[in-house]
């Protein structure tokens, strides 16, 4: 069953995001929240390796944490989803477990 | 350096003040905390300038809108550092270029310099406070 | 907590006086503030606490008494936009006393 991975470090100041992406696996989701939104923009030095990494996988963005630091979702990566609160915990019930890279 | 040990002792002298910002606003406390000792620090007439590196740029980025995440958007506070008389507010080309963003994308006037020049202007410090 | 009744109404307040929450806010809240301090607002008064809560929305932050002195004289001239006038209608000083009436918090750097 497929996993869940959230994190919510900038990728352009730590590793977690790099980390979470090499080792999950192919058919999992990953949610990004807080400081991690940054890692789903297009345009930044992190975003190839997202896109590289959505081929295979579900990305989502947390949406209020995108609006607080000034983005729409014209600025993500092809194919990552915003979902609000209520659209977390519908994905934390759906996946098999959650990982957190904390 | 050695303009200072001469002023050694004497208590008016203008030291110059750089607050560095390398930190994303809200996921963590860092960002607020530099601007309110920024804005406190104020009050003592020294030479401040604020440097935004790294994640610090995002502190700048316009259109922020906090409600959903039940935090105070202190974003239209950096508009405000120019009644404090701080005018000085730089931001280091390559981080900004590494987030695909340009000065457009900021909500305050800023001088927007390469990474030796601002390495120049931090030796040029008598106190680089980093947040 | 304390708090102060204002027409029947309990609005919460910190340990000096200032609203918990800043929606809260009505022109009575100062009114009934100002009378606590022995004090009737005047058309003077409202101009600065007026002047305080746009600075606030505009900026998230009410001013230090310098950027208040200095902002006022700007926008209402210099004859207002002096200490002496402040201290005159908020004796308590005029940026921790006027942001208390106007329902923000105490201004940041405010010694």
């Amino acid at each position: 069953m497929a996993v869940l991975h959230t994190t919510n470090k900038s990728p352009l100041q730590t590793r977690d995001l790099e980390s979470c992406l090499r080792l999950s696996r192919s058919g999992c989701g990953i949610l990004l929240m807080e400081d991690a939104v940054y890692g789903a923009l297009k345009g930044t030095a992190e975003s190839a390796k997202l896109a590289e990494a959505a081929k295979a996988r579900k990305i989502y963005v947390l949406g209020p944490d995108l609006a607080a630091r000034g983005f729409t979702p014209e600025h993500l990566v092809q194919g990552v989803k915003v979902v609000d609160y209520s659209g977390f915990v519908d994905l934390a019930v759906e996946y098999h477990h959650v990982q957190a890279w904390v | 350096m050695s303009g200072m040990e001469e002023n050694e002792g004497g208590t008016d002298k203008v030291k110059r003040f750089m607050f560095l910002n390398r930190k994303a606003p809200y996921g963590t406390i860092y960002a607020l905390e530099s601007l309110e000792v920024v804005l406190i620090g104020a009050a003592f007439d020294q030479n401040v300038s604020m440097v935004f590196v790294d994640d610090g740029v995002y502190q700048l980025k316009k259109g922020q809108q906090t409600k959903d995440i039940g935090q105070k958007n202190f974003s239209p506070t950096y508009r405000a550092l120019e009644d404090y008389d701080i005018e000085k507010l730089y931001v280091e080309q390559e981080s900004l270029e590494a987030r695909g963003l340009t000065a457009d994308d900021l909500l305050v006037p800023v001088e927007v310099l390469p990474s030796a020049a601002l390495g120049a202007l931090m030796e040029e410090q008598d106190v680089v406070l980093s947040f | 907590m304390t708090a102060v009744a204002v027409k029947g109404k309990e609005m919460a307040v910190d340990e000096e006086g200032y609203l918990v929450n800043l929606a809260d806010w009505n022109e009575d809240v100062a009114n009934v503030m100002a009378a606590e301090d022995n004090l009737t607002l005047t058309e003077s008064h409202w101009e600065v606490i007026n002047f305080l809560r746009d600075y606030y929305a505009e900026y998230q932050i009410a001013p230090a008494i310098r950027v208040l002195t200095k902002a006022i004289g700007k926008k209402l001239g210099p004859e207002k936009g002096n200490s002496k006038y402040l201290y005159e209608l908020f004796p308590y000083g005029p940026a921790k006393q006027a942001c208390r009436y106007a329902g923000l918090p105490k201004p940041t750097g405010c010694i």
